[in-house]
């Protein structure tokens, strides 16, 4: 259980900040990045029965989620998409996290859940549409309790607190998963969903991924105590997971969902991984980070450590893995395919769906704009 | 059954009858429980419903409207307090980038039944922050409905569709008729929500408002009627959707139109109602579209507002300019 080479990590904060990266708190940690598997007195029971076949399962949702963000990555210099978020490094944080969730618990994410989205179910090319351009998010949340996706940040953490006190008030006994980051836990919204769901005690799970860079901007400039320790003020206890450690993110997860549904409230769990890759596909990481840094992380590689773990205890063979690799090129030419064959939505889809219960002013423009498009009828197609 | 209730008591009627008929309906806000809100407006209903419906919320508009927002995700139909109109900005976000658009972000999957009550408008002789008519700056945003009852029977049941309504409604309501009485027939078929209401038929020029300056302008056409003129009193009753249709056959009839609001007049509802009714009505106008409202200056204290706010004289030299033409 200890921080892995944070020491390493290119000195940021300013000459008058005390705290150096060494004195970096403890997080839970159950595979160490050379894969072993080290003990843990308070979160070992999580994954105590955890079979080979579902750590294979861990494994391949993990190659299939980072596969899956590859092929959109590339969708996006191709051209057919307009942006993409890429989720590269953060594939144990969300695996760990979203197969922690049972069936009827609700997720509400960020724009970058796409792991989270893996395994709620959601078909991968359903998360395009709105990075193509075609939609703003278009999917039912309520088909696999995955809310659509929050660009600007923190405000889904409140929508999942009032979905939680309706859960309290169903007397239902599932629970809800927060997802936001390092930079979203500057937003005051952030604050108040603290607020809300101790004071209600609302069954939710605060899931921060502190991927140590909002945009340019690092953790320091967000906060001078470590996330997890905010739960402490507005108490609810926090706890910093080894956000690359998939069974520690899956183990301390399930914890905090039991927590929650056994009533006893809102949990933060601060998941420490990194962003490997750029914010967005618009956005240029060398102008504000070096290469060593990512270089420490490439080490910590969530899914190499799971793979060494695997091979080390003879879990998984040869022909598991290159099965994996097949399903997974067969998975990135079917969101290829999906991506290409997503037609452009009808003209008139820019007035659907403003109301649910229609609008006189929506009905009266949506008629002024037929009339504009059939005033080009006679000069053929347009 | 037609009883005599000031507009606040039937908005209390209303909200009542709502938690007695639909479980799913939720009562929340800052000092909505126990002491039944500033105004007294939920009075009694923590105590008829419980802790669980009548809700006592942190002191964060932004964390009211969003928990709201999730609790409607989860099928609740929330009925928000934002204590007074200048307390609503911190939930501004929410209600303008989450409320609004989370039903055409779904392609039509998601429904937030929400409604935002706001005690709005000035005359009160109240502090800062106390006193805004914001709510042009809701109506300019796809995905609200924003309406305001000018008397109790259309608190009344303005209320009971707005929370029927599965759109997103902004229910402002005047503060400073919350005393005021009138009857409500709480028995009576409403007519539709976001339809306009003559309330007092002229043939000499049209006064347009809604919530606190439906009173103004009544008193208008009394003081008008003194000297030989007839005035059309048109109530909106609901800002988005506007009935354009309402007010362009009153204008046709009158040829006249004196849009009448306490919020500022620049960018204002009646900047929208006079390029609409003047691209509609431009052949019959006798005279420009004129307006009545609130300076282009901070709401001013309270010593200022008789100053500030329309009232009899400063609308009736507007009517008075518009016949002049």
């Amino acid at each position: 259980m200890t921080v892995e080479s944070t020491a390493a990590r290119k000195p940021r904060r300013s000459a008058g900040t005390k705290k150096s990266p060494s004195t970096e708190p403890e997080l839970v940690q159950l595979l160490t990045p050379e894969g072993e598997r080290v003990k843990n007195a308070a979160y070992d029971k999580y994954v105590a029965g955890i079979t080979p076949d579902e750590l294979r399962g861990l494994y391949r949702d993990m190659v299939l989620t980072r596969r899956f963000d590859a092929e959109a990555t590339s969708l996006q210099r191709q051209g057919e998409l307009g942006l993409w978020a890429s989720l590269l490094g953060q594939e144990a944080a969300q695996i760990g996290s979203g197969r922690a969730t049972r069936e009827d618990d609700y997720v509400f994410p960020t724009y970058r859940e796409h792991g989270v989205a893996w395994c709620r179910g959601v078909p991968p090319e359903n998360l395009l549409g709105m990075f193509r351009g075609v939609n703003n998010g278009g999917w039912d949340p309520n088909s696999n309790n995955f809310q659509l996706y929050t660009i600007v940040i923190g405000s889904q953490t409140l929508h999942a607190t009032g979905y939680a006190m309706g859960i309290t008030k169903d007397g239902a006994d599932s629970a809800v998963v927060a997802y936001f980051g390092d930079g979203a836990s500057s937003q005051g919204d952030v604050a108040e969903s603290f607020t809300f769901s101790a004071v209600y005690n609302a069954p939710v799970v605060f899931f921060c991924q502190n991927n140590q860079w909002a945009i340019s901007e690092p953790t320091e400039k967000q906060t001078r105590v470590p996330l997890y320790q905010r739960a402490q003020g507005f108490g609810f206890p926090g706890v910093r997971v080894d956000g690359n450690d998939v069974l520690a993110c899956l183990a301390v997860t399930k914890w905090a969902l039991e927590r929650a549904r056994a009533g006893e409230g809102p949990t933060l769990v601060e998941a420490f991984t990194y962003r490997m890759g750029a914010h967005t596909t618009s956005d240029d990481p060398t102008r504000y980070r070096g290469d060593e840094e990512r270089q420490s992380w490439e080490a910590k590689d969530p899914i190499l450590r799971l793979r060494r773990y695997l091979e080390a205890s003879n879990h998984a063979d040869e022909g598991f893995f290159a099965e994996l690799e097949a399903e997974s090129e067969a998975l990135g030419r079917r969101v290829r395919e999906a991506v290409r064959a997503m037609p452009d939505p009808d003209h008139f889809a820019l007035f659907e769906h403003a109301y649910a219960d229609g609008h006189a002013l929506v009905d009266e423009e949506r008629a002024q704009f037929a009339a504009y498009q059939a005033s080009f009828a006679d000069e053929g197609d347009h | 059954m037609a009883e005599k209730m000031a507009l606040a008591k039937a908005i209390n009627e209303s909200l009542r009858r709502a938690l007695e008929s639909d479980p799913k309906v939720l009562v929340m806000g800052e000092d909505v429980g126990k002491l039944g809100g500033v105004f007294r407006v939920t009075d009694g209903l923590q105590k008829d419903f419980g802790e669980s419906r009548v809700i006592d919320t942190p002191l964060a508009e932004s964390g009211i409207v969003g928990t709201a927002i999730g609790l409607a995700l989860r099928g609740y139909r929330p009925v928000v307090e934002i204590q007074f109109d200048g307390f609503v900005f911190p939930a501004y976000d929410q209600i303008v980038t989450q409320l609004a658009k989370m039903h055409a972000r779904s392609l039509g999957k998601v429904k937030l039944p929400v409604v935002i009550r706001i005690p709005y408008g000035g005359g009160i002789g109240a502090v800062e922050h106390h006193s805004e008519s914001p709510e042009a700056l809701f109506a300019h945003v796809a995905g609200l409905k924003i309406v305001s009852p000018s008397n109790s029977s259309d608190a009344y049941w303005m209320m009971q569709q707005a929370i029927q309504s599965d759109d997103p409604v902004i229910f402002f309501e005047p503060k400073r008729r919350y005393w005021d009485k009138g009857e409500v027939n709480t028995e009576a078929i409403p007519g539709p929500l976001h339809k306009a209401q003559v309330v007092r038929a002229g043939t000499d020029l049209t006064l347009v408002a809604y919530g606190p300056m439906v009173k103004t302008c009544l008193e208008v056409a009394d003081a008008a009627a003194e000297e030989g003129r007839s005035l059309e009193v048109l109530d909106l009753r609901s800002v988005s959707p506007l009935d354009f249709d309402a007010i362009q056959a009153s204008v046709e009839k009158t040829r006249r139109l004196v849009v009448v609001h306490e919020a500022p007049v620049f960018f204002g509802s009646g900047a929208e109602i006079a390029a609409r009714i003047t691209e509609r009505c431009f052949y019959h106008l006798e005279a420009p579209v004129l307006r009545v409202g609130g300076y282009h200056a901070p709401y001013p204290p309270a010593r200022l507002e008789e100053e500030y706010l329309p009232g009899l004289d400063r609308v009736l030299d507007a009517v008075d300019r518009a016949l002049a033409y």
